[in-house]
């Protein structure tokens, strides 16, 4: 079934993961990342491994539920494993072969850092809403106001498109039942004419998406809204210790990931 | 003719997952040819779940559903023949409009059972009539109608498809009172001229009071009732208990009764009130 699909689906709960101030999760992720690209050596690697293990450990998020989002990404996980275990040159592990030791050891590391950079972006939408996502990231890009960015109208656009993600393919599995109970056929026939079958969904979910805008722009006039300016939010975000000693834990993981690299370990 | 049969049928959307929920369970009835029945129950009661096995949009997790005789869910082509013989209108039929012009959408469902294009054109005609669509409209995209127009049209596809067994979520949902008339006389004038069999899914007691000839009442995913209008008002207790509401003639004589006037049993439309209170007050049936 389309509802099946997880897209940054967020798992509620109450731990010190959830509580945490969107902006600090966004900063930490952004921190986790570039210390992901700074590992160089094995110590490095298993530094940030042991890192995301913990974050897990902390936000309840079981490994099963990263590698269920993982499942879409496994093809180019296995093709840039593939590209560099034949195209590193190196000691070859049998004289002769064209893969070699390097090309091995560089297969894993580059498999290591794709899973890692998914699994830690995960734990950030697993923990977090997307309207506190959203927040975050409409707070920490307001500087950029001054330079006239529209921060607050591009936010908004995007909270409201994962809002209605779910409604809209709630939708078109309605549509779709609608359309098989009148005969239709989506699962027969070449690629021009499965292309053509969708037709008979395309235009209704497509009407209805527009209709669905309108009354929501209707319902957000009808209550004042008029873009961000003097707009004030029911849940304020504050920083608190827990964010302060998670700042501390990033910027630790960073530097000790630095050091590593400079040691060659 | 088509007399379906559903055997034990038990359906559980996501199951083995934590948002496993079980939606109908056990349910067997045997519906006649061309009996005009009435699912009853409140949002969730597992109606609409039910009426999808009918037509295999949906696979029993347990349980057979027949149509004359034979399993529905056999194999790929039952699942594709029940759909021209079970003709399914989901609620809000009219968001399902997608073709350029009425009589191209009317005509979706007939094209994809693969008939000849001259009795196409007499289907939609004939499915036009059913429902009161002048040809006059037959050109007109589907999406400029009014909203009366449109779910009549939508009906009128499934119409098309000449099914033997017409099943209907809700036919009237937000409609105003005219249009709602309009389409239940449409459903029953189809009813009486082709002799189809029709189920139809109501919130509303006094249609299903008025038209239909079994009523089968759904609660938690169970049949919580199931016979005459007469023998189902007549334990208005019980609708209301599940949530239900009953027709206003049943309501009235409820609160008659309990001001102490001796009213019968199974009160449901307005004409046997009045005729019951004439009585009981002693005033002579003119």
């Amino acid at each position: 079934m389309l509802k099946d699909i997880t897209l940054g689906q967020y798992f509620p709960g109450d731990t010190v993961a959830h509580r945490l101030d969107p902006r600090t999760k966004l900063i930490l992720v952004f921190l986790y990342i570039v210390a992901l690209f700074q590992a160089s050596g094995w110590a490095g690697y298993a530094l940030v491994l042991a890192a995301t293990v913990a974050c897990m450990a902390v936000s309840h998020i079981s490994p099963r539920s990263i590698f269920k989002g993982l499942k879409p990404m496994l093809f180019i996980i296995a093709l840039t494993a593939l590209l560099n275990i034949f195209y590193t040159t190196g000691r070859p592990i049998v004289p002769g072969w064209i893969i070699t030791w390097e090309g091995i050891e560089r297969a894993v590391k580059m498999m290591l850092r794709i899973t890692l950079l998914i699994a830690g972006t995960f734990l950030l939408t697993y923990t977090t809403s997307p309207m506190e996502l959203t927040d975050g990231l409409e707070l920490l890009m307001n500087p950029l106001k001054k330079l006239r960015v529209p921060v607050h109208e591009m936010t908004i656009m995007m909270s409201m498109a994962l809002r209605f993600i779910p409604t809209l393919i709630e939708e078109t599995d309605k549509i779709m039942s609608a359309q098989k109970a009148r005969g239709a056929d989506f699962e027969t026939g070449n690629l021009l004419q499965r292309a053509r079958a969708l037709l008979p969904i395309l235009v209704p979910l497509f009407v209805s998406a527009f209709r669905r805008a309108d009354e929501l722009a209707v319902a957000m006039e009808s209550r004042c809204y008029h873009g961000g300016e003097g707009r004030t939010r029911m849940k304020q975000l504050s920083m608190e210790r827990r964010d302060a000693i998670a700042f501390a834990c990033g910027l630790l993981l960073l530097a000790a990931v630095i050091v590593l690299k400079h040691w060659r370990l | 003719m088509s007399v379906l049969t559903v055997e034990e049928l038990c359906h559980t959307y996501s199951a083995h997952t934590p948002f496993e929920k079980v939606a109908v369970e056990g349910v067997s009835l045997t519906i006649p040819a061309g009996q005009f029945v009435g699912l009853l129950g409140h949002t969730g009661s597992g109606k609409s779940t039910f009426i999808q096995h009918l037509n295999a949009l949906l696979q029993p997790t347990s349980g057979r559903v027949l149509l004359d005789g034979e399993d529905i869910h056999k194999d790929k082509a039952s699942r594709r023949d029940v759909k021209r013989k079970v003709g399914l209108v989901f609620q809000y039929p009219e968001y399902q409009l997608f073709e350029e012009t009425v009589f191209a959408d009317i005509a979706f469902g007939p094209k994809n059972m693969g008939i000849a294009k001259e009795e196409i054109d007499e289907r939609v005609r004939e499915a036009a009539g059913f429902v009161g669509v002048d040809e006059s409209l037959f050109a007109r995209s589907p999406l400029e109608l009014s909203g009366g127009q449109k779910r009549r049209v939508a009906i009128a596809g499934v119409i098309a498809m000449r099914p033997g067994v017409l099943i209907l979520d809700e036919p009237t949902a937000g409609l105003d009172p005219a249009g709602c008339r309009q389409i239940m006389d449409n459903i029953c004038r189809y009813r009486e001229q082709s002799g189809a069999t029709v189920i139809i899914v109501s919130h509303n007691m006094d249609d299903a009071a008025r038209l239909t000839e079994r009523l089968i009442v759904f609660d938690h995913g169970h049949v919580a009732m199931d016979g005459t209008p007469e023998e189902v008002f007549s334990r208005p207790k019980e609708l209301i208990n599940i949530g239900l509401a009953v027709p206003q003639a049943t309501s009235v004589a409820m609160a008659l009764r309990e001001r102490g006037m001796a009213l019968p049993e199974a009160i449901y439309t307005h004409r046997q009130l009045l005729e019951a209170v004439k009585r009981a007050k002693g005033v002579g049936t003119c």
